[in-house]
């Protein structure tokens, strides 16, 4: 029974919706561009972020030695990092090994060659437990008190950049969401009032005949509720077409600069998220709606 | 059973609808309200079904005290009644089928359930074949029997009806008149308000007389 209730309410509110369709369908669609903003810039986010990490990778600590350091200073240098609780691991460069490297680049072989002797130092190359901004100025400046350390090179400084760009934009898409969503709101509790008032007689009359609040409230929740996920649904299409239009201009783009960058949607996990969240949002507004116009009509 | 006992109805700006109403009505009879218009009949009726609530007095239907009833539990008193109103809340936007199916829809029946029942009332009020028609085709009379329909579809055990042949013509209000005894004669509670002058043809019933908002039996 409790079934054929939920049944019944559904189908009810399905009618509804395709009784006007033209109206349903701005409807949706008005959502689904209010929905689209925050969804697209979520988005980007979250491709901006997953190009920056597949860029640099996680940040490393470049600590060049003083030229001429001994053996023995790089042996002893090698056993305290080994012990040393905040790294992850690390690797010693020598600055033989170095010059090779150098030389196998193009063009280099030459200008190595010319040189009398070797000018570069011997170095470590460091990766640190934690990424985080704090821990890697403290080892940085940790490392910069050894005695045989000339130069700690740190390259996280445009990595702080972008996370502080990215927190503002995640600021700016909290801000669009809450907007939105409100705005969604009262699209919903303001459909939901007209169709109250023009439902008022087969609202008086199913409550005279025994409906119960719950009978008569539940056909205009779950119209809420489906026109949010439509409205959701469409979101995520628009979304899907930007990003089809500007991926076809983006492969000519990024093809000038060697690297691969496509746009992605968003997850299916975000996917789904994004569906029930429009339809709550639809669902709360018609409760809203419904809580404060449904108690006017009384047989 | 319906009983009323020093049941008062006075509305806010004054005007006493009902005074010191005693009567009870035992399963399975079928009793006539008469009195002009404004003598408080509706009134009386509406009382029953929790529609109004009486100033002071109580109101005992099928074992409930209707006066003292929550909000909550009034759909499910509604529900163990069959009420025809008097201005017949037909929903005109859906079909006959649709309109009498309503209560059953409310109960939570099944549809395939639903639909043997609201045949067999549509069977028993003569609109069988109308299941699709909208109410707007139908004629005056038909819609007074599309409302008995729907107020029978729940099988309840007490039909209320509110002046159901006041705008019908004589051979109609015969029809309908008949379909209430023969709900009557199987067990089931009728009682229905009409202006005096029909009940000639039906003296062997009960009728109970309001004048002013008091009962002059």
């Amino acid at each position: 029974m409790w079934l054929s209730h939920h049944w019944h309410a559904f189908f009810l509110a399905l009618r509804r919706l395709v009784d006007s369709p033209l109206a349903s369908l701005l409807n949706i669609i008005v959502i689904g561009v209010a929905f689209s903003l925050p969804t697209g810039v979520y988005m980007l986010l979250g491709n901006v972020q997953s190009f920056s990490g597949q860029l640099s990778g996680a940040p490393q600590l470049n600590v060049f030695l003083k030229l001429g350091t001994g053996k023995d200073a790089i042996e002893k240098l090698k056993s305290h990092l080994k012990q040393h609780p905040q790294i992850a691991s690390f690797r010693f460069l020598s600055k033989d090994k170095a010059l090779e490297q150098l030389k196998q680049k193009n063009g280099m072989a030459d200008a190595v060659n010319s040189l009398t002797r070797n000018p570069l130092p011997d170095a470590f190359i460091i990766d640190a437990k934690s990424i985080s901004p704090e821990t890697l100025k403290r080892l940085r400046t940790e490392m910069l008190k050894w005695p045989d350390s000339k130069h700690v090179q740190l390259d996280s400084d445009w990595m702080e950049r972008l996370n502080a760009l990215l927190k503002l934009g995640q600021i700016a898409l909290l801000i669009l969401t809450a907007l939105l969503s409100f705005a969604l709101i009262v699209v919903t509790f303001n459909t939901i009032r007209l169709q109250i008032l023009t439902k008022r007689n087969e609202i008086e009359v199913s409550k005279l005949i025994g409906a119960t609040s719950n009978f008569i409230r539940r056909p205009f929740l779950y119209f809420g509720a489906i026109q949010g996920v439509a409205g959701g649904a469409i979101a995520w299409l628009i979304v899907a077409l930007v990003i089809n239009l500007i991926n076809s201009e983006l492969t000519n783009l990024v093809q000038l600069y060697t690297v691969d960058f496509q746009l992605h949607h968003i997850s299916f996990e975000d996917s789904i998220s994004l569906l029930l969240f429009s339809s709550w949002l639809g669902w709360a507004g018609s409760w809203l709606s419904v809580a404060s116009h449904l108690w006017q009509i009384e047989p | 059973m319906i009983s009323f006992s020093n049941v008062y109805k006075r509305y806010p700006n004054g005007f006493e609808a009902l005074k010191n109403i005693v009567f009870t009505i035992k399963q399975g009879e079928m009793v006539f309200i008469t009195g002009n218009s404004g003598a408080g009949k509706s009134t009386l009726l509406k009382l029953i079904g929790a529609i109004e609530r009486p100033t002071t007095g109580s109101i005992i239907v099928n074992d409930q005290n209707v006066s003292k009833l929550k909000n909550s539990a009034i759909p499910f008193l509604r529900r163990n009644l069959g009420m025809v109103f008097q201005g017949q809340k037909i929903l005109f936007d859906r079909s006959v089928f649709d309109n009498v199916v309503l209560p059953l829809q409310i109960c939570g029946f099944e549809h395939q359930s639903a639909a043997g029942r609201v045949r067999a009332a549509l069977d028993k009020v003569g609109l069988l074949g109308k299941e699709k028609a909208l109410p707007i085709t139908l004629s005056g009379g038909e819609q007074q029997r599309l409302c008995i329909a729907r107020a029978v579809v729940n099988r309840p055990s007490i039909l209320i009806a509110d002046e159901p042949t006041t705008y019908l013509d004589p051979s109609y209000t015969k029809d309908i008149m008949n379909m209430f005894k023969s709900f009557h004669q199987v067990g089931v509670t009728v009682l229905i308000t009409t202006p005096a002058a029909e009940l000639l043809e039906s003296p062997q019933y009960r009728i109970l007389s309001l004048s002013h908002g008091e009962l002059v039996t």
